[in-house]
């Protein structure tokens, strides 16, 4: 939309303040977004190039991407690392979504008395930080014999992200006007009818926000993979990890490497951005 | 099609002492289209939930034909329900909306089609079958919701301010459509509204509640000609009545300058129960303005076109009160002038207790 002179006038706007917040607008959004730009540029770089001064001309080559998907006898590598990630991953997700529909459901349209001290009670398991937790979870872990397998990340992922899901679930729950459970209770729609027939249809892109958060917090997380999975059934940032060596130069490795790493997220997020953007901002706008 | 009963029905919101609706006793004859009506919170509305079973009921039963379904879940009690806001599902089409109960009952897909088109060609809404709530008019939604109640052929409807969101126009125009509707289907009907012309118009009998206690139900015409007490008086009839406080001496009410006779039997019951805290009620149609009568002086004309409301203030028992009379279209009076008001009848009266006396035919009868 084009607006005329009067319209700014009328809006408060000038066009000189409208020119000065697109520059820094693009300003702040270059910043943030060069490291990601720097880090691609260098994963077609040779180590030699990468290292060197900053070059922003330099002869591309492919070299470090095909290095940093060798595959090597004995170590974590590429193709493994993504499946484990894929697989840990989605099925954590998944197990997320079918735990918290239901509670979410539960908390926004027949909530307990104390609902309020419930979801207190979820967000709390946030509050310690995972270091703290790490030993008892070692020692629980080797003594169920569930070190290096894909189902202790599994297990962690869905935990660490169920609180999250449910608090913003119940909140795209609760947008749903009360009156269309009704409809569909007077309907002769039983508990499971209303959540599949009615509620999820409508907060679709609330779901399909929930679910990429959860799967990119997952995808993200380092420190319990590292911890309790370090070696062949581990995933994508312990993967990353392993391309910093002591011996001779990486950084062009490396950046392959973390580039290939954030794909999936950015496909996914790409993929899902429309209907998120809905999704995030559904509170806001009746 | 069933007869409804409330028997003593109690509810006591949660954190609340107050009951929202108190022992309310009523029966709605099979195929009666009952109105409950009252202003807000007078648990109407509460009252209509308990029935459709979204709201408990604390105490008393609810019967819908002979069985008891106090304890029932809302899907299992075979009652349709129409909501203010309609509460259509908004990503099912017109058609799928409609088809929403009948596919619940697992329906054929054959036979729901047909249903559904047999209902949308009663609410003519056969070419918008396929569109989303979104893209309809508040008049067309509200027939969606029509619809969905009625495709199911439940034994009793359910309304809760339908109209409520409709422009005025199109209101009463609804209004026939729904009061016709439901004459044809015969279905025992109960509706909510805080609208008493509505209720009027629309209600074979009208329940009119105040703070969750039934006041009266009778026929339209009855609340108009005998209202109960206060509260239905003031409530029923638009403009309302005129209702003053005033005493009684020797057998007639006191009205300005004036004495108005009395019913026999109204007088008694006035010389038995004392005559404080009376309460004179007179329609503005049971008022003239003339040059005979008590003296008033005219403060508000409002000219409706088929007839005149005047507002005056006239003395009565040493304080300025102010009333309305109904005067007739060609009748030109205007701010200022000074007339005279006399009180052509009927003329109620209402005891300490706020309920009004009746008059020696009722006692009679």
């Amino acid at each position: 939309m084009t607006l005329s002179a009067a319209d700014r006038k009328l809006r408060g706007e000038s066009r000189w303040g409208t020119f000065a917040l697109g520059v820094i607008t693009w300003l702040v959004a270059a910043l943030f977004f060069f490291p990601v730009f720097w880090m691609v540029l260098n994963s077609f770089k040779t180590e030699l190039d990468a290292n060197t001064r900053p070059k922003l001309f330099f002869e591309p080559t492919l070299d470090r991407w095909q290095a940093v998907t060798e595959s090597i006898q004995g170590v974590l590598t590429f193709d493994t690392a993504f499946f484990n990630s894929f697989l840990i991953v989605i099925i954590s997700t998944l197990l997320v979504l079918v735990l918290a529909i239901p509670a979410a459901y539960a908390l926004s349209i027949y909530p307990i008395k104390a609902w309020r001290d419930a979801l207190f009670f979820f967000i709390s398991t946030k509050f310690l930080p995972v270091v703290a937790a790490i030993l008892p979870l070692w020692i629980l872990a080797k003594e169920l014999g569930l070190l290096n397998t894909h189902l202790v990340l599994i297990i962690l992922y869905t935990a660490m992200n169920l609180p999250l899901a449910v608090w913003m679930l119940r909140s795209f729950f609760g947008e749903v006007p009360r009156e269309l459970i009704e409809a569909a209770q007077m309907d002769g729609t039983g508990l499971y009818g209303q959540i599949k027939d009615v509620m999820l249809p409508i907060v679709a892109p609330g779901v399909a926000a929930t679910a990429l958060l959860c799967f990119i917090f997952a995808w993200n997380e380092f420190f319990l993979a590292v911890q309790l999975n370090p070696v062949e059934g581990s995933t994508v940032p312990v993967w990353v990890s392993t391309n910093v060596t002591t011996r001779g130069n990486f950084m062009a490795k490396l950046s392959a490497a973390s580039t290939l790493a954030v794909l999936p997220v950015v496909i996914a997020g790409w993929i899902a951005q429309k209907r998120m953007i809905r999704g995030l901002s559904m509170g806001a706008i009746k | 099609m069933a007869e409804v009963k409330y028997l003593e029905a109690t509810r006591i919101y949660p954190g609340t002492d107050k009951p929202a609706v108190d022992r309310l006793s009523l029966t709605v004859e099979d195929g009666e289209f009952l109105v409950l009506v009252g202003p807000s919170g007078s648990g109407k509305s509460t009252a209509l939930r308990m029935l459709a079973g979204l709201e408990a009921c604390d105490e008393g039963s609810i019967w819908i034909g002979d069985r008891d379904v106090t304890l029932v879940q809302p899907k299992d009690r075979d009652v349709a329900m129409v909501f203010q806001s309609y509460a259509l599902y908004p990503h099912m089409t017109v058609a799928q909306n409609i088809g929403f109960p009948l596919k619940q009952q697992k329906v054929p897909r054959a036979e729901r089609e047909k249903q559904v088109l047999e209902a949308a060609r009663i609410l003519d809404l056969v070419e918008y079958l396929d569109r989303k709530p979104k893209q309809l008019s508040g008049g067309q939604r509200q027939r969606v919701a029509m619809g969905r109640a009625i495709v199911r052929q439940p034994q009793v409807f359910l309304m809760d301010e339908p109209l409520s969101n409709l422009d005025a126009k199109l209101r009463v125009q609804t209004r026939a459509e729904l009061a016709d509707l439901q004459a044809r289907l015969g279905v025992t009907t109960v509706y909510v509204t805080h609208d008493q012309v509505e209720a009027m118009t629309m209600g074979h009998r009208v329940a009119i509640l105040d703070y969750g206690v039934m006041q009266q139900v009778a026929t339209p015409g009855e609340l108009y000609r005998h209202p109960a007490n206060l509260f239905v008086a003031g409530f029923i009839g638009s403009p309302a009545m005129n209702l003053i406080a005033t005493t009684v001496e020797g057998g007639s009410v006191v009205f300005g300058t004036e004495h108005v006779e009395l019913d026999p039997a109204v007088a008694r019951a006035v010389a038995d129960g004392g005559a404080a805290d009376i309460k004179l009620g007179v329609r503005p149609q049971g008022l003239s303005l003339g040059t005979t009568g008590v003296p008033a002086k005219v403060v508000v004309v409002e000219e409706l076109g088929s007839e005149t409301f005047v507002f005056v203030e006239l003395e009565h028992l040493g304080r300025t009160t102010r009333i309305r009379v109904r005067a007739d279209a060609d009748y030109h009076v205007s701010r200022g002038d000074q007339t005279h008001v006399r009180v052509l009848g009927p003329v109620h009266v209402f005891g300490a207790d706020g309920s009004r006396l009746r008059n020696a035919s009722e006692v009679e009868g």
